[in-house]
């Protein structure tokens, strides 16, 4: 009954997004008040419903009730309570019911915080969503069901995906598609804006803090992704241009762009057609993910459920929104006001080589994944484009970007004069080019252009900091005062940016000594055998049999001592065989550090109590994780700035923009 | 520029491309992923030498796959679709004029041998490539994967995943069929 229930609810949910997508939208253009004052109940309608549906699921596999299919293929009545519970996004069906959900709670808050909201542009942006749920949801009805029955019932489900028990992978899907799907606020206001040809100012305001959003979780997503990997896959690695991979870095690419457009959109009334378009692709590249994971285009580690005719489906709604709105974009576009003025030296100038920058490595990553496919479609062969490309085409790009994020803070907007820079940063200039000489002989030239990029972007954003301050402390403060004051005040985005880039610092130093000077051996050790890596002793002890609730796992134990013969762990790495079959898993033994991870994973049993063991010595690994933190702290920080709530004095100009917008009195 | 221009140049160019993309994945669905195509067909088998997983002490090398029509099965314990196509070559080890040589890929010996023992054994012989050392060569890239081999010892055809009844009835059966046709190589 209650599957049954979950797809009525379902059923009802598509409904309700029919109407969410046209009446709303119809009320703003014959000026019907009540059919615009329906987008709110109707976006609280549709969430509630999803959750319902949802709830449904949840309890199908908490019970283990393998009469639905999607429970039978994707759980296991020996399964832990944690993992029947991420079991539900585990698959195909489930995941894309909780990205539909996500859509729907996206939209209610937008109608729950978003009092100060014209009601014309609620209703516009409330309908936009409704048609992207309302795809999404004949999609999931006719090619995805997850409340499907199976007859007769197994007697025992199939068991979840053995690499997807684990806790990592059990929240980084849900915060991947926060992401993704967050994108949709910051693409149906862009599509509302066009719809009502009105960008402006106000419009980036309203959407900047829930593109922030959106970001800081995809930014969390891809990080615990990039986490999961390095642990559970036991190779050590913490990215591997898979299409999958891909797939979400592009979105945040151009989310990156987008929010850096934003500011300038926001403050300058410039660059609107940039933003809207990026508004636009952010959310496209994270629907062609979508794509590209669930039709089996193209093939990767992650391609659990692929099917041909889910893919022709996807496509052809990808056709409708993204045609549809670049369609839109390209009529209406042309006639926006290119906006403000700006010289070539300026912050605007800053933040368009950021976005061009951002755009092109979006695009190297989507020629990069797309390339097997071209060169197929072309007849040129089989071909697939590994990681050295990837890895060259970043390093060329980035250094640049880097250099430009480092002298944004200090120019002014719409001109600047070449030597009030010059002043400002010829020290900090010195300070790197000093740090280049001196490590020029000690390191490889690789680790000499991270480290000064690094302190580059440290040192610069620091100085910009002392500066902001400074100009305060002439009147009354001191700087303390000055500092708190300004993080009470409006200050808050520009500390959000500073923290977000000194993330970007963190991230720079991971990879680069990661890269350099990590130690990866693989060797033969039979019980009682020890092996040296980077100063570090391990001693294999040997491998015994244990038994967990739903796998067999021969369990090693290393005990690890340093340079003095100190003991610095007992690390336990596994070879597990679920009892679901499939293949056997490696789970790795870390012991973690900031400076360092130590990092052991059984390979294969080479007999007689022999083990291929891979000995890993990671150093400032966790730098890179740390970045993304620290980039999506900042993210949150900005996000809290004063001028986004309705009670700051800036929201009140918006009823005059609503009233200058197309209602006619 | 005019707006007219300007629109043609830099509005339309997004959809322009993505209308290029939008064709580009249409092709790609219309492509199966799975068919990877051997570079190893028409060619003669890569040489090897690995040992028999029954009895460690001899060697399984690519002689066995010469002069009879083979096929060259490739399998491993933790591989359910394995599981799934075991049946179908027990069947197929009856029919008269082709060989089954199977080589037990990335495996452990105790787990390979105990599938052998409680479900059968439908090979002549089995390689046992623990290491992937000859999966390489071939090209192995998942199991189950089967070569159809003519006498001359050429790659005629590779399946990749489960050999089932339709699989056999419309694709290996007829090749088969063609192979035995064609004349003993001297």
């Amino acid at each position: 009954m209650i599957p049954e229930l979950g797809h009525l609810a379902l059923i009802l949910a598509l409904g309700l997004a029919l109407i969410q997508a046209t009446l709303p939208l119809l009320g703003t253009f014959n000026h019907s008040a009540t059919w615009m004052a329906l987008a709110r109940p109707l976006a609280y309608g549709q969430f509630t419903l999803l959750t319902i549906a949802f709830a449904c699921l949840t309890y199908a596999f908490l019970i283990s009730d393998f009469s639905v299919a999607y429970v039978a293929t994707n759980s296991n009545s020996l399964l832990p309570t944690l993992y029947k519970v991420s079991a539900v996004w585990g698959a195909h069906e489930g995941s894309l019911l909780l990205w539909v959900l996500m859509m729907a709670a996206w939209g209610a808050a937008v109608a729950l915080f978003s009092r100060h909201l014209p009601q014309i542009t609620l209703a516009r942006v409330i309908a936009v969503q409704g048609m992207v749920a309302v795809g999404f949801l004949l999609f999931i009805l006719f090619t995805s069901n997850p409340f499907e029955r199976l007859f007769p019932i197994p007697p025992e489900g199939r068991d979840l995906n053995p690499l997807l028990q684990d806790f990592g992978l059990a929240i980084h899907p849900p915060m991947l598609y926060m992401g993704y799907v967050g994108f949709s606020i910051a693409f149906a206001f862009a599509i509302a804006a066009l719809i009502g040809g009105q960008l402006d100012a106000a419009w980036a305001r309203w959407s900047r803090p829930w593109t922030l959003i959106a970001w800081v979780f995809l930014t969390l997503g891809i990080a615990l992704g990039s986490w999961w990997a390095y642990y559970e896959l036991g190779w050590g690695g913490w990215w591997f241009w898979d299409p999958v991979e891909n797939a979400s870095l592009m979105p945040w690419l151009i989310g990156t762009a987008l929010i850096h457009s934003f500011a300038v959109t926001e403050k300058r009334a410039a660059f609107k057609n940039w933003t809207v378009l990026l508004a636009i692709s952010a959310f496209s590249l994270s629907l062609l993910g979508t794509f590209l994971v669930r039709s089996g285009v193209l093939t990767s580690i992650h391609a659990f459920a692929t099917d041909p005719t889910r893919g022709a489906f996807i496509l052809v709604f990808l056709a409708i929104v993204i045609g549809g709105s670049l369609t839109l974009y390209a009529w209406r576009a042309p006639s926006i006001s290119s906006g403000g003025y700006f010289a070539l030296l300026s912050r605007e100038t800053s933040l368009l080589i950021n976005n061009l920058m951002f755009a092109a490595l979006t695009i190297i990553v989507l020629f990069g994944t797309l390339a097997p496919l071209i060169y197929d479609a072309f007849g040129w062969g089989k071909i697939s484009v590994g990681f050295p490309w990837f890895n060259k085409m970043f390093t060329v790009l980035a250094p640049g970007l880097v250099i430009v994020m480092g002298i944004s803070p200090f120019l002014r907007w719409k001109r600047d004069r070449f030597m009030r820079l010059i002043r400002h940063l010829w020290w900090l200039v010195a300070i790197v080019l000093a740090i280049k000489l001196l490590l020029i002989s000690q390191v490889p030239i690789g680790v000499m252009i991270g480290m000064s990029l690094a302190v580059w972007l440290l040192i610069t954003h620091g100085a910009s900091v002392y500066e902001r301050l400074q100009q305060r402390d002439r009147s009354q403060f001191t700087l303390k005062a000055a500092f708190i004051q300004d993080l009470r005040g409006s200050g808050r985005s520009f500390y959000g940016m500073i923290i977000a880039h000194v993330g970007m610092a963190l991230f720079i130093i991971g990879v680069t000594i990661v890269s350099h000077f990590a130690i990866e051996t693989d060797v033969r050790l039979s019980p009682g055998d020890s092996h040296v890596v980077a100063g570090y002793r391990f001693e294999f002890k040997g491998a015994v049999s244990s038994t967990g609730p739903n796998y067999h796992a021969e369990r090693g134990h290393f005990i690890v001592t340093d340079d003095n013969g100190d003991h610095v762990a007992d690390l336990f790495p596994e070879k597990r065989a679920y009892f679901g079959g499939g293949m056997p898993m490696t789970e790795a033994a870390i012991d973690p550090g900031l400076m360092r991870d130590v990092y052991v994973a059984l390979g294969e049993p080479l007999g007689e109590g022999d083990w291929a063991v891979r000995l890993y010595y990671k150093p400032a690994v966790r730098f890179i994780w740390l970045g993304a933190i620290f980039m999506a702290l900042g993210g949150l920080l900005a996000m809290a700035d004063r001028r986004y709530r309705s009670t700051s004095p800036l929201a009140q100009i918006t009823p005059t923009i609503a009233a200058s917008g197309s209602i006619k009195p | 520029m005019t707006i007219q221009s300007k629109r043609l140049s830099l509005f339309v160019l997004p959809l322009a491309i993505f209308i290029a993309l939008v064709g580009l994945l249409l092709f790609g669905l219309t492509q199966d992923p799975r068919e990877v195509p051997s570079p190893l067909i028409g060619k003669s088998i890569p040489t090897f030498n690995t040992p028999d997983l029954i009895d460690p002490s001899r060697q399984v090398t690519d002689a066995e796959l010469r002069g009879h029509i083979t096929l060259f099965n490739v399998w491993a314990s933790w591989c359910p679709a394995c599981k799934a196509e075991h049946p179908m070559l027990m069947q197929l080890a009856q029919q008269a004029g082709i060989q089954l040589i199977g080589l037990n890929w990335k495996d452990e010996r105790s787990a390979a041998l105990q599938v052998i023992n409680s479900t059968g054994n439908p090979y002549l012989f089995i390689g046992y490539d623990r290491d992937n050392r000859v999966g390489l060569d071939w090209g192995v890239y998942g199991a189950p994967e089967t070569f159809i081999i003519d006498r001359a010892g050429i790659i005629r055809h590779k399946h990749i995943g489960p050999i089932d009844q339709t699989v056999w009835d419309d694709t290996l059966a007829p090749l088969i069929k063609t192979l035995q046709a064609e004349p003993h190589s001297p």
